[in-house]
């Protein structure tokens, strides 16, 4: 990699308090473009890390910088952020919840933002749906329209925490697909967590794997180099149950 | 100084530079500006852009449809490779789709779906009567059907005493004050104890009972029985052969009708008592000389007819909570409509039910 890391994570620790730590001294970079995953055992810290590099929860103890600088609370334009059960707001229409961010943080006349809206979720193949409900949507449906949410700012970084589980197959790899497809055309980088390891070897470009028992890193690179040469047996275990990619 | 611009042909707009979210607004005037008159063709020329983000991509997709609406010929033409993606990616290529205006529905058209609306909402109230019948019939065939009600009482009746009373206390004790200066007038202060007594056993004690179940117990009817339909537990019921109906909708309306009447029994009592205080302290008038004079004037059909429709005021509450509970739609928001629509309709209903007994009581002389 050339360019310089958009996400950097410098001897992080996270957890609930120091008698109760998930994870210690991490430290990894990502670069802009790729789909970076982070993986590991339920338990093991992942939506912890997400949530500390989103700036929903504090480190223990570490650095974080988010495009150089030091992250700074929840928001950041150059962000966005899908969270496991897509969080659509239930009392807005699928609309609405898209068009929120557009009305807060720009002065685009209403139609520029109906447009952009409509545009959004067409993007992610829900055409038509902006004056239906959340509670309306099925759990697929949900997730795209909150990957629509997430890109409302245009932002060159999104967070997504388990975009594909709870999904069928078929609609599962649909989700990671236009993930894919996304990061390509708009040259996006993803960080993502997942416990489904059917998608890692589809849509990851590299990764870190924690350990619930060390509560470190365990490994980092590709995930097909991982699995070809696991450096350790947990991490074996843990590719050896990820079937391989088309 | 901007990084972009859009300069008008004959037949083209050529877009140039740097087109991104930051600048989408001026970038949205300029181009409804620019196609105000688009002539019989007008195309979209990206040749000198260098970048495009997705929102600006989205405007100009728009533009583009909105062109083909007012019948001119618009094409997305020499698109650079760098910015090939993001044009394929938002369908630039596509057909353009006319971008038609929100169709507003007619004043007629509206009128017909609100009675629609009230309609369907009538029909849902009365199958929700015709379940409720269906579920006592079965109760009597299975009694063990039916849900608990011991922890119901617990929550609707005993742990709703104290307010009830405070309450009840300081309705007697204002209705009082407030009479207690023209009885005063007239030398007839003792009368006050007459007021008091047939007004809150007759009428307050009832209605303040049901305006105090009705926050507490229909409100939480409402929530509890919406967030299980919401979590599927309504659903699990089902699936283990209990019906909502038997199981939580009978106890919560059988309990809320004998509960009511003892809670307001109870505020009478507190109710006259605080037009006792009032008595006591205000116009010097012995305990005992209100007492009996309560007791000439008071007859058992003031407190019955009180009862009487404190129990249907409660079994209303608890049917329109129950209700509202089941029918709730969506998540959290769902749950907390139905909350609102249940207070307000209870409220609602208790007035009119109040008004029929009042009637209905009148003409049997009682």
């Amino acid at each position: 990699m050339t360019e310089a890391p958009i996400v950097v994570v410098r001897d992080v620790a996270i957890g609930w308090s120091r008698d109760a730590v998930l994870l210690e001294h991490a430290s990894f970079e990502v670069f802009p473009g790729e789909i970076f995953g982070i993986l590991g055992q339920s338990a093991s810290g992942k939506t912890t890390l997400l949530r500390v590099l989103i700036g929903l929860e504090e480190p223990l103890a570490g650095e974080i910088l988010i495009a150089g600088s030091p992250r700074r609370g929840a928001f950041r334009p150059g962000s966005g952020v899908m969270f496991q059960q897509g969080a659509l707001f239930g009392s807005m229409t699928v609309g609405q919840n898209i068009a929120l961010a557009l009305e807060r943080w720009t002065d685009l006349p209403a139609a520029a933002i109906r447009t952009m809206v409509r545009a959004k979720l067409r993007l992610v193949g829900l055409e038509g749906i902006e004056d239906d409900w959340p509670s309306t949507l099925s759990g697929g449906m949900r997730k795209r329209a909150a990957i629509a949410r997430a890109m409302a700012l245009e932002p060159s970084l999104l967070f997504l925490d388990e975009p594909s589980s709870g999904l069928d197959p078929i609609t599962s790899a649909e989700i990671d697909r236009l993930i894919k497809t996304l990061v390509r055309a708009l040259g996006l980088t993803v960080v993502l967590v997942t416990h489904e390891l059917g998608s890692i070897h589809t849509i990851v470009d590299r990764c870190i794997v924690l350990d619930r028992d060390t509560k470190r890193i365990l490994a980092s690179g590709s995930p097909q180099a991982l699995r070809a040469n696991p450096p350790h047996p947990r991490v074996q275990h843990f590719f050896e149950r990820v079937p391989e990619a088309d | 100084m901007t990084e972009w611009q859009i300069v008008r042909r004959a037949d083209r707009l050529e877009l140039a530079g740097a087109l991104r979210m930051t600048d989408a607004t001026a970038i949205w005037r300029t181009l409804q500006r620019l196609t105000e008159s688009p002539g019989p063709t007008l195309d979209l020329d990206l040749a000198a852009v260098t970048v495009v983000d997705g929102a600006i991509m989205s405007l100009i997709v728009e533009v583009r449809g909105s062109l083909v609406t007012r019948e001119s010929r618009s094409e997305i033409i020499r698109v650079p490779e760098r910015v090939l993606p993001i044009v394929r990616l938002y369908h630039g290529y596509a057909p353009p789709r006319p971008t038609g205006r929100l169709r507003r529905e007619s004043p007629i058209a509206r009128l017909g779906s609100s009675v629609e609306g009230t309609l369907q909402r009538t029909r849902g109230v009365v199958t929700f009567w015709g379940e409720i019948v269906e579920a006592l019939g079965s109760i009597v065939r299975t009694p063990r059907s039916i849900g608990a009600l011991s922890p119901l009482v617990t929550h609707a009746g005993t742990d709703g005493i104290p307010i009830v009373l405070f309450l009840n206390f300081l309705v007697g004790f204002v209705m009082a004050v407030q009479t207690a200066p023209q009885l005063e007038l007239y030398g007839a202060a003792i009368y006050v104890a007459d007021i008091v007594g047939v007004s809150v056993t007759r009428e307050l004690a009832p209605l303040m009972t049901a305006i105090i179940i009705s926050g507490r117990s229909g409100a939480a009817f409402a929530a509890e029985l919406g967030t299980m339909r919401v979590s599927e537990e309504i659903d699990a019921l089902r699936t283990m052969g209990l019906t909502p109906m038997t199981y939580l909708v009978i106890p919560r309306v059988v309990t809320l009708a004998l509960v009511a009447p003892v809670l307001t029994l109870l505020g009478d009592v507190t109710g006259v008592l605080g037009g006792l205080v009032v008595g006591a302290y205000s116009l010097d008038l012995h305990p005992r000389g209100y007492l009996a004079e309560l007791r000439t004037v008071l007859v058992p059909s003031d407190v019955w007819t009180g009862l009487v429709k404190s129990s249907a005021f409660g079994g209303a509450i608890a049917f329109i909570g129950c209700q509202q509970g089941l029918r709730t739609q969506g998540a959290a928001s769902g749950v907390g409509r139905g909350t609102t629509v249940t207070v307000v309709y209870c409220l609602f209903t208790i007035v009119i039910l109040d008004t029929v007994f009042t009637i209905l009581f009148r003409g049997l002389a009682l």
